[in-house]
Formats: C-alpha cells, structure tokens, sequence
C-alpha cells in the first residue's frame, strides 16, 4: 500500500499546484484582465448584440435557451447521421429514446452512454454534436458558477452579469487551450486522430470460436481483426477537462486507444480535477478573502483522500471468493496483483481505484475500470461520492456552485441556528428566501436518485435491466440513478441501459437534477447580488480556518449519510458481508 | 426574440470552433509531430498490417504467450464491442469462469496462475499481461517451440516494463510484441 500512499501525495501536490496557477488566470479572465483573444470576442459580441448586464431571470433563461438548442441540435444529428460524410461504418439512425437519452445526457454535462459508441454513432456526430457539447456544458457550468460568485461580491445591484459573455470566455480562455494542451500530449501518448476507415488487420494466430446455442454448435473462424480509428484525441482532452466523462468507445478510458498508458492515466485524472479545484482559488479572489477559496479546496481534499484510499485499499485485498483456488493474487514486483477482474494490466490496482475516485469525486463519469467489478466497498465509494452531491471538487463549475449553495450556506445556516444569530456568508445575511431554495435543491436530487431506484426495482422494464444476482444488481440500479441525477455519467454497466425505459426514464432524471439545481442557484445569486454587505465584527461567524472546515465536512457527512444509508445497507453493505462471512 | 437570436449565434459560433477547428488542429499537429501513434500505432509486418501495439489480440497457439481473458461481445479481442465482462465480484458466474480458467492453464498450488491470466479486463483488448503471467507461460511455449525455457525468459525479460518512477503503473509486457519477438520478424 506505501506506493498507493506516494502516487497519492504526489497527485495532490502537482494538483494543488497547478490549481493555483489556474486558479489565478481564471479569476483574472472574469475580471476582464485577460484579451488576448479580443480579436475574437469583439467582433462575435457584435453579432450576438446583448452584452449589457443581465438580471437573474434574464440569465436562467439565456442558459436554458443556450441548452435547449444544444437538446434539438444533438438529438437531430443522430437521426441524420445516416446521410452525413465522416461516417466510415455507414452508420443509420438510432432510435427516438435513444437520441432524446443522448442529447439531455451530453448537453447536462452527464455523458451517460447507453450505446455503444463504435458501432452506434459516425465521427462526425462525436466530433460535431457529442465533442462540442462536452465543451458547452463545461462552460454552462463556470457561466452558473460566475454568475453566483457575482451575487456574493454585488452590492444591492440588480444584475449578475451577461451570460453570453460568460460562455464565450469559459470556452476560449479556459476549456480550449487546456484542450488543445492535453490532445496534444495524448496524440504523443498514442491516442488517435485521425479520419480513417476502420483497419482491417491479419491475425498472426486466427481465431477460433464455438458458439453453442439450444444445442447447435456453430463455429466461426476469424481471421481479421477490425479496429475502429477516428478523432479520439481531440475528444478525450475535453472529455477529461470539461468533466464530461463521454467515451468515444464503448469500454471509456479502459480502452487502449482512449488512455494508451500510465502516464496519460496519470494527466487525464489531473486534467478532470484540474479546473474544479482551480474554481475554488479563483472564487476565494474573486469575493476578494483567498481564506475562502482555500477553505473549500481543504474540506474537498480531506474528503476525497479519505474515500480514495477506501477504495484502492479494497482492490489491493481482492476477492475472497478466489482465495481457495489456485491463483497469486498479492501485489509483488512482477505483478499488481488484487482484484483485477475488470481492470487492465498497465493501470493495475492503484491507478484504475484512483481514478475510480476521481472520476466520481467529480463529476466526469470517465472509467479506467469496470465498476461493476470493483469490489462492494470498492464500489461503495463512487457510489458515495456522487451521493454527496458531486461536491468534492465535483463537476466544472458545478461543483463549487453545488459546494456552496448545498453545504456552505447549509452550514452557515446550521451554525447560526446553534448560536442564536442571523447566518450571514461572504457579508451576505441568509434569509428564508435562500433557505427554500436550498432545501428545494437538497431534496430533488436524493428523490430522483431513490424513488427512480425504488420504481425500477419493483417493475418489470426495471428488473429486466439488471445484470447480476441479488444485491449486487440492486446496487447495479442505484448506481444508475445516482450517476443520472448526479449528472456523473459512470455506471456499473452491466446494466442494459439501453431499453426505452432506462433511456426515458435516466434521460428525465438527468434533466431535472441538472435544470432543477441551476435555475434555483440563479435564482439566489439574483437575491444575493440585490442584498447589502454587512461588515466583519466580531459577532461574525468566520468561514475560514479550521472550525469551519470541520462544521463543513461534518454536514456534508451527515445529509449524504441520513439520504443514502439505507438504501447503501441494501447494496454493497449487504454483498459485502455476503462475500467476506 | 433578441435572446433567441443571441442563443443561435453563441451556438452556432462555439460549435464552429471546438467542433470543427478544434478537432483539425489536433489532427494537424498529430500527423506532423506524431504520425504513427495519431493513426492508431499500426504494426507492419513484411508489408503487411497485422495488428496495432496498442490493441491486444487473441492467442491461443501454445507457441504463443496468451493474453487476459476477454469478454468482447460474440468473440474474444473484438474491437467493435470493447468493454468488460462486469460480473459483479459475489456472482457465481464470475466465480465459474475462474475456476475453469484456473483449471484450463492447469494451475496448482506449486505454480499457481497469476491473478490477471484468470481474470477478464476492463477494455477487453488489453494489450499487456503481467511479467508474472508471461514467467507462468515459459515451459509451455518452450515445449511447443522446442526451444530453451531461457531463450523464452529472455525475450520476456527484452519487453518487460517496469512502473515509471517506481509508482506509476505496473509490471508487464505487450503480448503481442513478446510474440512476434518469439516468432523472431521483430
């Protein structure tokens, strides 16, 4: 476990740092101190004609139009595909649930993928519908996230800034060169980029295969291997940047071509967490008090070091199921060792439970491993981490705006109620406004995520879905409405998700978690940004330093564990104890 | 009707620079500066393409060192249908598949199989295999080639990789570059 422990301290320590770095460009970029690419934003602000200063309603509603033809655009494309060029396999057009599953999922910054991906969608409509998206919703999420920030810092001022601004600089300052940054080394690393036909290769040892069905014994001969190509790279750095987590193949980050080796495992796990970190330093100057920022960035880390060790420590034990047959299991110099059933040789246990942990800490829904093999506690910890509403460090943008709207406020809220004062956060006094808000956001995403679960498992669509026995498919289930209302994306993809049902049903989770929480932050920062600023005295609550960190993961702590532990207890509580009696 | 008009052209601008212009400046900088890995790191053997290094491929020649198991929809290896078993680790079937591979590489408690040899990977193309699994393969491909265990050792020894730093990644080799090393064309 010691090297488990040295790539962990050193991946928070690069992370860190190079958090801070961001952090101080994307603060500068709001501001209105970065132009190096004015060229290109003065002639397009032209075109769009409404820059001025937008109330909060005017906002909410620029984001939900913005999304919305970002929904038709996508979902049309996958039913014209058909009669498009850059389509090498001749791929036709998917079916209506399908393409509605698709669009919300890609547009909410959830990526959840029911199809699989080289034999379903044509480069074109990855590259040009899905691709584009993982870009737009990464900026919809730092346009939201500004947007608050500016209602913290307002003072008794109507407005909270103008959304097209914001999302044309989250895309051209942010999210497009640290893409073009990342594709690059990932071509250099082995990861495709290309526009050609599917290659056909001659097997050096042809295969073989007996199939018997109802008693037929057919046997096939292969002699070919046919491996699709594409622009894999270009994908895969935005994918990993903007938190999305969409594979351009079925099997995600899993797939040779999509992470070749331990070094890109390696940037594409700092390149998820590298801009939700960052926001937390840009944010502490933005409202002018850095303490803040570094405040939320340490309760972040503490959780997530916490549940990443879980989880890695639970792959390294492996499977007691095995340990009377005749296998080396342990960890050695010439193998990783541990439960490795779903995992690829070159990550091992280490680097596929890591990202296990920092995909779902954020909320990118990239795997290097299939969670559905990980081991139950293993696999209660992504779990657990989406249940705590994609905050640790969570999704570009929405993390740190999930963070404090969800628990910050909550727990300024809480403290106050101890103490007998009126809770204030940033100078701002909370009142029962917010509070509504608050409590509405907390309660919609934890009843998406368990009343989808409870339907699914007592009707048939539902139950047809599942791949594995008892608990285990259970959690299968769970895991699926968490993701959606999350908006992560991951799954224990045993799940045949791919059904009407699945698609219409995840599709509407995915939507009301995504819109249900956006339009309700927007709705704050509009009666924040209207508030006065109250002075520091010495009455005031400080949220920096080390109470406030511990009253912080404490409430966090405490609303995901009441949400979810029962329904926990039933999963990989259960099959945990099952396999370890 | 102005926020309609300004949603349209947002839109349609972004999606011009990171659909289209983004994607062809990474294809231009990957065929200039990376030409072989930005078209799939394909391998030529006497001017035929028999494979990518980076797509693992079914072997089951005793000749040849095998690769993990694969549950790539109808046939092992199958790169159209990438993806795990995801057999949950309390299902019976996974348990089954196991014990059977155990059996068929003929393990025991003396040599036993190497944990990543039983089990199928996440991508279902994995490309390596543990060194411990390709050591466990020694005497058989010895016996079918005729040749020495130590000649085998060696070429495993030429493509074994060790973790970068001693922390990131793992020990293993690509068993398709083990095996045309074994076949003597690389």
């Amino acid at each position: 476990m010691i090297i488990a422990y040295i790539d962990l301290v050193v991946f928070l320590v690069v992370l860190t740092f190079l958090s801070i770095v961001l952090g101080r460009y994307i603060a500068l970029v709001f501001n209105g101190r970065v132009s190096y690419l004015s060229f290109i934003e003065r002639p397009l602000y032209k075109l769009i004609g409404n820059t001025g200063e937008m109330k909060w309603g005017q906002y909410a509603k620029g984001i939900m139009l913005f999304n919305i033809i970002g929904i038709v655009f996508v979902f049309i494309f996958q039913l014209i595909q058909g009669a498009l060029p850059l389509n090498p396999q001749h791929l036709g057009a998917t079916t209506l649930d399908l393409a509605l599953n698709t669009a919300i999922s890609f547009v909410s910054n959830t990526n959840w993928q029911s199809y699989t991906p080289e034999t379903t969608l044509s480069y074109l409509t990855q590259m040009l519908a899905l691709a584009v998206q993982n870009f737009l919703s990464a900026a919809t999420g730092v346009a939201v996230l500004i947007a608050l920030i500016r209602g913290f810092v307002a003072v008794e001022k109507g407005t909270i800034g103008n959304v097209w601004e914001d999302l044309v600089k989250s895309t051209l300052y942010i999210l497009l060169p640290l893409s073009l940054i990342l594709g690059f080394a990932l071509v250099k690393l082995g990861v495709p980029q290309n526009f050609n036909n599917y290659q056909d290769v001659q097997l050096i040892n042809p295969q073989v295969v007996s199939v018997t069905v109802d008693g037929k014994t057919t046997t096939n001969r292969f002699t070919t291997q046919t491996i699709p190509m594409g622009p894999v790279a270009s994908q895969e750095a935005i994918k990993m940047i903007g938190t999305n987590g969409g594979g351009f193949f079925n099997a995600n980050s899993a797939h040779p071509y999509e992470n070749p080796n331990a070094i890109s495992n390696w940037l594409e796990m700092l390149a998820i967490l590298l801009i939700p970190g960052s926001l937390c330093f840009a944010f502490g100057r933005m409202v002018g008090d850095k303490r803040q920022g570094y405040t939320l960035y340490a309760v972040m880390t503490i959780v997530f070091i916490i549940l990443a060790i879980g989880v890695m420590l639970a792959e390294f034990n492996g499977n007691p199921a095995f340990y009377h047959l005749s296998i080396d299991g342990v960890m050695n110099l010439l193998q990783s060792g541990g439960n490795m059933e779903g995992k690829e040789v070159r990550f091992g246990v280490f680097g596929s439970g890591l990202f296990a942990a920092v995909t779902t800490a954020a909320s990118c829904g990239a795997v290097n491993a299939m969670h559905d093999s990980l081991m139950p506690l293993g696999g209660l910890v992504p779990l657990f981490l989406m249940q705590l509403s994609e905050v640790i460090y969570g999704g570009v943008g929405s993390g740190l705006y999930g963070m404090l709207i969800f628990f910050a406020v909550l727990s300024v809220f809480i403290a106050g109620l101890m103490i007998g004062r009126t809770p204030e956060y940033l100078g701002k006094k909370i009142e029962s406004f917010e509070m509504k808000m608050v409590a509405l956001v907390i309660l919609v995403v934890p009843l998406l995520v368990l009343l989808g679960t409870a339907i699914s498992v007592v009707i048939a669509p539902g139950l047809v879905g599942m791949s594995n026995p008892s608990a285990h498919g259970l959690s299968e289930v769970l895991y699926a409405f968490t993701s959606a209302a999350n908006n992560n994306g991951s799954a224990f993809a045993g799940l045949n998700a791919n059904t009407p049902y699945y698609n219409l049903m995840l599709g509407f989770t995915i939507f009301v978690g995504r819109y249900g929480v956006i339009i309700p932050v927007l709705a704050i920062a509009g009666s924040l940004a209207s508030k006065k600023r109250l002075n520091v005295t010495s009455g005031t609550m400080p949220t920096h330093g080390l109470l406030f960190i511990g009253i912080l993961i404490g409430v966090i702590i405490i609303v995901g564990a009441l949400t979810y532990v029962p329904a926990l207890a039933l999963g990989p509580i259960v099959e945990h104890l099952i396999l370890f009696k | 009707m102005q926020q309609i008009k300004s949603a349209v052209i947002t839109f349609i601008v972004l999606t011009i620079l990171t659909g289209i212009i983004y994607p062809l400046i990474v294809f231009g900088f990957g065929q200039v500066f990376a030409s072989y890995e930005a078209n799939g790191s394909l391998v030529t053997v006497n001017g035929k393409i028999i494979g990518s290094a980076l797509i693992g491929q079914s072997f089951t020649d005793n000749k040849y060192l095998w690769g993990r198991p694969s549950a790539t929809g109808d046939h092992p290896y199958n790169p159209l249908a990438s993806g795990g078993a995801n057999l949950g680790p309390s299902n019976p079937n996974l348990l089954n598949a196991v014990t059977d591979r155990v059996n068929t590489l003929g393990a025991n408690a003396i040599n036993p199989a190497p944990i990543d040899l039983v089990t199928s990977s996440g991508s279902g193309l994995d490309p390596d295999i543990s060194i411990a699994s390709a050591y466990f393969q020694i005497k058989r491909i010895a016996k079918a080639r005729g040749i020495s265990e130590d000649s085998v050792e060696n070429i495993i020894n030429k493509n074994a990789k060790y973790p970068l730093l001693g922390f990131i990644g793992e020990p293993r080799v690509n068993v398709l570059e083990v095996n045309l090393a074994l076949d003597g064309v690389k």
